[in-house]
């Protein structure tokens, strides 16, 4: 097993045939993913080396019966595709998409609550979801990870492929890599997708990595007390952060004393989660607690 | 983005919340003009982006034309906790009977709006929130909606607000969610919200932050940012189009991804090390990327050595060392730089890298070690054997 993507994937992307909609569509498919169409309005009956494109993601559904939906549209018209695609009656939405406006996130995670529960939505301004040797659905580079029993979510890209790669070194692979993205309201969270890794048989000890801003982390380290048996580790960026600035990521940011580095935590090591403070530490206690041979010092 | 106290006050002032009358002005002369037409007394407010301004002498009351010149002249220039004053907001001084507390934000783990409110204002509203909890009445609003008038009451009363005043708070909530709504504010605060001794309620100050990511919707808000306020390299890396913050230390940090840049900032900082920028290069780093990127980071005189953080994904690390070859060639930097690349063709990377033998460029293989040697040259220590 493994969590949200897999074997049994089938996949639509909106903004397939854009420049990086079509380059990640085509490598998520070079490696394995069950891409079954692509949904751009007006371009409708055309292909991208064989996928085809739809007009909706309603159509999409009636020809091709996709079960994700991945998001690759302009911040503009990205809550509408969401929206459509969890309407059409898709389960998951991965929505890599950067820039939507907080506001409109506001207004689908409400619409979505109320009209869809059933589907689920991963980012947006994420990374996407790998479960190595399996699907990956999204722009996580795939060559560094091995499939495992570490499962990997994280609010940044590149310090999940950071912290994945030096788990790789070890000799370990990954169950499933989660990014649930840097905005401030994400449609899911480290408490959403800690439940399905617990869920999860193939995971055996979970890594998260999350960063400043807002209180997802204290929440987290929370439901990880009541709820996992299964060891976490986490990694907490921006220890330095100076308040009141936004460190790249919409939602990293310290204001108003809350959401730092230090409360964070603290928050998840008072409830007996391990926090290593470097990425490589991360990697060397998750080896340890899997038993493994600690890495050698970097 | 956040706005400065008068452009907030503008923006209420534009969805019918009542604010004093005033102007912002840059100078001494035009200060006192202004204060002459608003009447005395006025109040000379310091416009920066932080906190403690009163305690800092930035917010004075002048009773006639020679004390606004006295304080306009001691204010325009200080330095408040960073930030040098440009610009003053000159209102009228306000008669204040209460003070309360009025905040819209988004409450992120419930992902709905707040209305937060209190009639205990005019102080730190989070020792409201940690001494007198019961002070502190919060409401989350459907957001496809409004904030009602029925709400709004509801709210002024469940404070405990006077009930002659219950109307008027009322009317400033309504107003202040408005703001939010439609401004696509993330955070619309004032504080203290008064009531006057003729039963008046309104904003003395304003703390509005909006979204940038929604600006595309508010073309007239597009010029109201905060940049004749913020770090001139800030500003530069803003008009570029480069995700800069500037930091207090010594040692320049360029690195993919916010994440892992933050990151490197810490193991820097635990290396014993003092950041002196976050700069996120993003994805693909072609040449001209990465010299505009280097520019930034030695525009700050105080950059003693440069690290890299590079982790190839999406990015080629063979692309980031023709970038930095490319741009060493242009700007001959003048400061040693520690390049770390790990990831997509990383070897290449540094067999490149190896090949120019550029001056003082270091190669590291793990993060840790980068941030060692970075930190080594900063001091003038020297690398030893890893350069």
């Amino acid at each position: 097993m493994s969590i949200l993507v897999d074997e049994g994937t089938r996949l639509a992307v909106a903004g397939m045939t854009g420049r990086e909609g079509s380059f990640h569509t085509l490598n998520n498919r070079r490696y394995g993913t069950n891409v079954v169409g692509g949904v751009t309005p007006g371009k409708g009956g055309q292909d991208l080396e064989g996928i085809p494109v739809f007009d909706t993601f309603e159509q999409a559904m009636r020809e091709v019966q996709p079960n994700t939906a991945m998001i690759f549209v302009p911040p503009r018209f990205a809550a509408e595709s969401i929206l459509e695609a969890a309407a059409a009656g898709v389960q998951l939405v991965i929505a890599i998409t950067e820039g939507i406006p907080a506001h409109d996130e506001l207004r689908v995670s409400y619409l979505l609550e109320r009209d869809h529960p059933a589907s689920r939505l991963i980012g947006p301004n994420c990374p996407g979801v790998l479960s190595p040797a399996k699907a990956n659905v999204g722009i996580i580079p795939a060559a560094f990870f091995k499939q495992g029993n570490v499962g990997v979510v994280s609010r940044s890209g590149t310090l999940t492929y950071q912290i994945g790669n030096e788990i790789s070194q070890a000799g370990f692979g990954c169950s499933t890599i989660v990014g649930i993205g840097g905005d401030p309201v994400p449609g899911s969270s480290f408490v959403d997708v800690l439940d399905l890794f617990q869920a999860d048989e193939q995971t055996e000890l979970v890594v998260m990595a999350g960063e400043i801003g807002g209180s997802a982390e204290e929440e987290a380290a929370d439901f990880i007390a009541e709820h996992l048996s299964k060891p976490v580790v986490a990694y907490i960026a921006g220890f330095t952060a100076p308040p009141g600035k936004q460190m790249g990521h919409a939602g990293a940011i310290v204001s108003g004393g809350s959401g730092t580095a230090a409360a964070k935590a603290r928050a998840l090591e008072s409830r007996g989660v391990r926090v290593g403070r470097t990425p490589t530490e991360v990697a060397q206690i998750a080896v340890e607690a899997l038993g493994g041979a600690p890495l050698p010092a970097s | 983005m956040d706005l400065l106290e008068y452009q907030g006050k503008q923006l209420f002032a534009r969805h019918g919340l009542k604010v004093s009358s005033g102007e912002a002005v840059g100078s001494v002369a035009d200060a006192v003009r202004a204060a002459n037409a608003i009447g005395y007394p006025v109040v000379v407010k310091a416009q920066v982006l932080i906190g403690g301004r009163g305690k800092a002498g930035g917010v004075k009351i002048a009773r006639d034309e020679s004390e606004v010149a006295e304080h306009a002249e001691r204010i325009l220039g200080m330095d408040i906790r960073g930030h040098t004053v440009r610009t003053l907001w000159i209102e009228h001084a306000s008669d204040i009977a209460s003070e309360y507390y009025a905040a819209v934000l988004l409450d992120r783990s419930a992902k709905r709006p707040l209305v937060i409110f209190s009639v205990e204002g005019g102080v730190e509203i989070e020792e409201v929130a940690e001494h007198s909890p019961d002070k502190l009445v919060r409401r989350h609003v459907d957001p496809l909606g409004a904030l009602t008038r029925a709400e709004a009451l509801d709210i002024a009363a469940a404070a405990g607000a006077d009930e002659d005043l219950r109307e008027g708070v009322a009317d400033a909530l309504v107003a202040l969610y408005e703001v939010w709504s439609e401004e696509d504010a993330t955070l619309a605060e004032i504080n203290p919200l008064i009531v006057t001794p003729q039963r008046e309620v309104r904003a003395l100050d304003a703390k509005v932050s909006l979204d940038g990511n929604a600006l595309y919707r508010h073309p007239e808000n597009q010029g109201l940012s905060d940049r004749e306020n913020q770090d001139e390299i800030e500003r530069r890396a803003a008009e570029e189009g480069v995700q800069y913050v500037k930091l207090d230390g010594d040692i320049g940090v360029l690195g993919n991804g916010a994440g892992l840049v933050m990151s490197t900032l810490d193991v820097v900082a635990r290396a014993g090390g003092s950041p002196a920028n976050f700069l996120d290069a993003g994805g693909g780093s072609d040449a001209q990327k990465i010299r505009q990127a280097v520019e930034l980071i030695l525009a700050n005189d105080a950059v003693k050595a440069v690290l890299f953080n590079i982790f190839g994904g999406i990015t080629r690390c063979d692309e980031v060392a023709r970038g930095l070859i490319a741009a060493f060639a242009e700007i001959s930097p003048q400061v040693p730089f520690v390049v770390r690349l790990d990831g997509t063709n990383d070897r290449e990377g540094r067999r490149l890298l190896e090949e120019a033998a550029l001056p003082n460029v270091h190669t590291a293989k793990t993060m840790n070690e980068a941030a060692e040697m970075v930190v080594a040259l900063a001091a003038d220590k020297g690398v030893g054997a890893a350069a």
